[in-house]
């Protein structure tokens, strides 16, 4: 782990502990095993029962048979889940920071305690529908509605780009009520429910180690209590994104230190040239200067968001520079680690391509790197740029 | 029953090549610290001795943790704790002023205060190599012994069918408890131990148990003691000091030949292999 300015003194004994654990699960079980799954496209399933035994999926959340972490400690456990594969930290995000936190946070009692534990044990799995074909960077622009149906809700529209979708017992749809003119509201669909389909979207170069789907809503009648009671607008869904960010923030960590150490360790063993190991070269050691610079500012950047997070003082802002920042450097590190481990860089036997097919998506998912740069732009200059 | 499981923090086996020796001492900054591998296969029998697995919450028995280390050995215990162990008992102390006996003598006033049914340690440290604690150990309580266990068997938590690998097979023997016994890697394999409370048939994963991180957080609570080696025994003075350290001579660059003819001539009277 490279820790330049021994950056973990600031975590608690509970904190390393929950990092030492998680990194332990993610070398016996994730490692031996992602590289297939990658290339075969497939997610595996038969981690999410340990996954969920060890408390990962909504482990900051208190209460309702979840971890209760503190913010640091939910860092470090998606920090080591990335280090084995984007896919997997995604998995862990979207049904704890996309699905549970949203019902934690703004569900009634009734649906917190049926779905809460459940989700927590993996029995129930949940997925996010918020993006639509036709509306990515603008999902407050989105076409699916919710009529009121006297008993029930009647939803139809498209989401597009769905993480667990095909997995998902439970998808977390936001809709507009009444038509495209109304307030967006969460609602919490059973994938059984007669009308809903998930659709496996193929041919994807990254995260194929996840399931990502499109949900068709044909007429899909739920019942009135599926609604989150607490929360109106586009503030439900952009609160969620706000706490997965800030974890993509910890977990592309986890990547920049899997392709480093690997970079390192081939370029000290790989000769090129007079029989010297290329790591004697002037060229490999500055991207190596280059890449500990920035994987310090890393985790400089997300260990004080983290502490301006736990003083209740954190604004979307804080999280658009660090994801925007910390992703960009990780797309970087994985790209010059690739360029050190040469024509095997190219390969499945190494981690570092796999990482940087990944990190192409988290660049654009959770708000494009473009996105997130027009957020910070408006917060200087008072001026949206949007449009 | 009642475990007494000792483990100790070892410089991480993985980074061997970063390990630097100045004026004959070992020079650890920058090395990190791990706990040794066989006695976290140890804490992982406990565990398994003391549980049904059908229900891993409901603890069956005690697993008392025991370290000697100064405060940077607690993120360790606390991770036993998290994985199980019921309580942890830290002897304050530095590695230069101990050695295998005087580990074995305080551990024998933590046994005599104790009375667990069983002491299971690694097979040794991956640092020292020393292999020595649990032999002495058994010596200074006059109780049996087995080390290198393969698999352990409970009777009835009377004894102990403990089976070793030896060179061309297997040897199987009884202890009668309370025992010392001292555990290898194969341990931890799905069938390694079987316990009185888990069905026969029952597999483990392999290798040793993660701690769910509610556990970690809820292990702040578990009972943590600190003492002195002067608490437990009399006399702290060492009967082996350790001298120099020395790294294994660098490798030589090899030579270039440029005939077979050559070759076997070198191979002749150079190699003398030939
Ligand atoms: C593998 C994967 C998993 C995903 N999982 C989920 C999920 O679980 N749930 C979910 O709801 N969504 C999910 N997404 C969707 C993701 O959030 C969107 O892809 C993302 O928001 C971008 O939307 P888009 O793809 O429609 O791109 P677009 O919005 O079309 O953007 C294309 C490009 O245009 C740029 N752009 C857009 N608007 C502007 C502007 N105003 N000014 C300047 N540049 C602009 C963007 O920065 C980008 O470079 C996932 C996506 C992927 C790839
Ligand atoms: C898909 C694919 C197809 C290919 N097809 C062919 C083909 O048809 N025929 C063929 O002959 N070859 C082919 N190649 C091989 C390709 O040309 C080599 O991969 C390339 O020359 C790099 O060599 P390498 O992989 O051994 O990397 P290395 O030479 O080990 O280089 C690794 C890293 O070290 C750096 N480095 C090396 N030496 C120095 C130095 N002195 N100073 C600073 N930095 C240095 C490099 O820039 C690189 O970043 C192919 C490769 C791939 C991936």
């Amino acid at each position: 782990m490279p820790d330049f300015l021994n950056v973990s003194r600031h975590l608690s004994p509970e904190e390393r502990s929950v990092r030492d654990n998680v990194r332990a699960f993610v070398d016996a079980r994730v490692l031996p095993i992602i590289g297939d799954h990658f290339e075969r496209g497939t997610f595996p399933t038969e981690l999410v029962k340990e996954i969920a035994d060890i408390g990962l999926l909504g482990c900051n959340l208190a209460g309702y048979g979840c971890a209760g972490l503190s913010e640091a400690g939910y860092g470090v456990a998606m920090q080591e889940l990335e280090r084995g594969d984007s896919g997997i930290r995604s998995f862990a995000s979207v049904q704890g920071s996309l699905v549970m936190y949203p019902i934690h946070a703004f569900g009634s009692e009734e649906q917190k305690t049926r779905y809460l534990p459940e989700m927590a044990k993996g029995n129930i799995i949940g997925c996010f529908g918020l993006t639509e074909p036709d509306y990515g960077s603008n999902p407050s622009g989105m076409r699916t509605v919710a009529i009121d149906d006297g008993d029930s809700w009647v939803l139809n529209g498209t989401k597009r780009w769905i993480t667990n979708g095909n997995l998902a017992q439970v998808a977390l749809v936001w809709a507009k009520v009444g038509g495209i003119d109304g307030d967006v509201r969460g609602f919490l669909v059973p994938t059984d429910t007669r009308g809903f389909e998930a659709r496996l979207i193929h041919k994807k170069m990254s995260l194929r180690a996840s399931v990502t789907s499109e949900l068709i809503l044909e007429d899909v009648r739920i019942p009135k209590d599926a609604i989150l009671p607490n929360v109106r607008g586009m503030k439900g869904p952009l609160s969620c994104l706000t706490s997965a960010r800030f974890g993509i923030s910890w977990g592309v960590i986890g990547a920049m230190e899997a392709c480093f150490e690997c970079a390192v360790d081939y370029a000290k063993h790989r000769v090129q040239f007079a029989g010297k190991p290329i790591a004697s070269h002037q060229l490999v050691q500055a991207k190596f200067a280059e890449m500990l610079t920035q994987i310090t500012h890393a985790q400089l950047l997300v260990l004080e968001v983290t502490r301006v997070k736990e003083e209740g003082q954190l604004l979307p802002a804080h999280v658009s520079m660090v994801k925007r920042s910390n992703v960009r450097s990780a797309l970087e590190i994985a790209r010059m680690c690739r360029d050190i481990l040469g024509g095997n860089g190219i390969t499945l036997e190494y981690p570092v391509m796999r990482h940087l097919c990944n990190l192409e998506t988290v660049y654009t998912y959770e708000g494009t790197h473009d996105i997130h740069t027009l957020i910070l732009g408006q917060h200087v200059t008072g001026i949206a740029a949007y449009e | 029953m009642k475990i007494l499981v000792p483990l100790k923090q070892v410089a991480d086996p993985d980074n061997a090549n970063k390990i630097k020796v100045t004026a004959g001492k070992i020079d650890t900054t920058g090395l990190a610290f791990k706990p040794n591998p066989f006695d976290e296969y140890a804490v992982e029998t406990a565990l398994r001795l003391t549980e049904n697995a059908a229900n891993t919450k409901a603890r069956l028995g005690e697993v008392v943790v025991v370290a000697f280390g100064t405060k940077d050995v607690d993120v360790m215990l606390r991770g036993a704790l998290a994985t199980g162990a019921d309580r942890a008992i830290r002897v304050d102390a530095t590695d230069d002023a101990l050695d295998g006996d005087l580990v074995a003598r305080a551990l024998k006033a933590i046994v005599e205060k104790e009375a667990p049914d069983l002491v299971l340690l690694g097979k040794q440290q991956v640092e020292g190599d020393s292999n020595q604690v649990g032999q002495l150990l058994a010596e200074y309580l006059g109780w049996p012994q087995a080390t290198f266990a393969g698999s352990i068997k409970s009777e009835a938590d009377k004894a102990l069918v403990v089976s070793r690998e030896v060179d061309g097979g297997t040897l199987n023997l009884k202890v009668t408890l309370p025992a010392v016994v001292s555990v290898d890697l194969r341990i931890v394999n799905p069938h390694g131990v079987k316990s009185m409370h888990t069905a026969a048939a029952h597999a483990y994963p392999e290798g040793v148990r993660f701690a769910a991180l509610m556990a970690i957080m809820a292990a702040k609570k578990k009972p943590f003691a600190e003492m002195k080696i002067t608490d437990l025994v009399s006399d702290a003075s060492l009967k082996v000091t350790y001298g120099s350290a020395e790294l294994p001579p660098a490798r030589k660059a090899g030579i270039k030949v440029k005939t077979v003819a050559e070759l076997v001539e070198k191979l002749k009277t150079e190699a003398k292999v030939l």
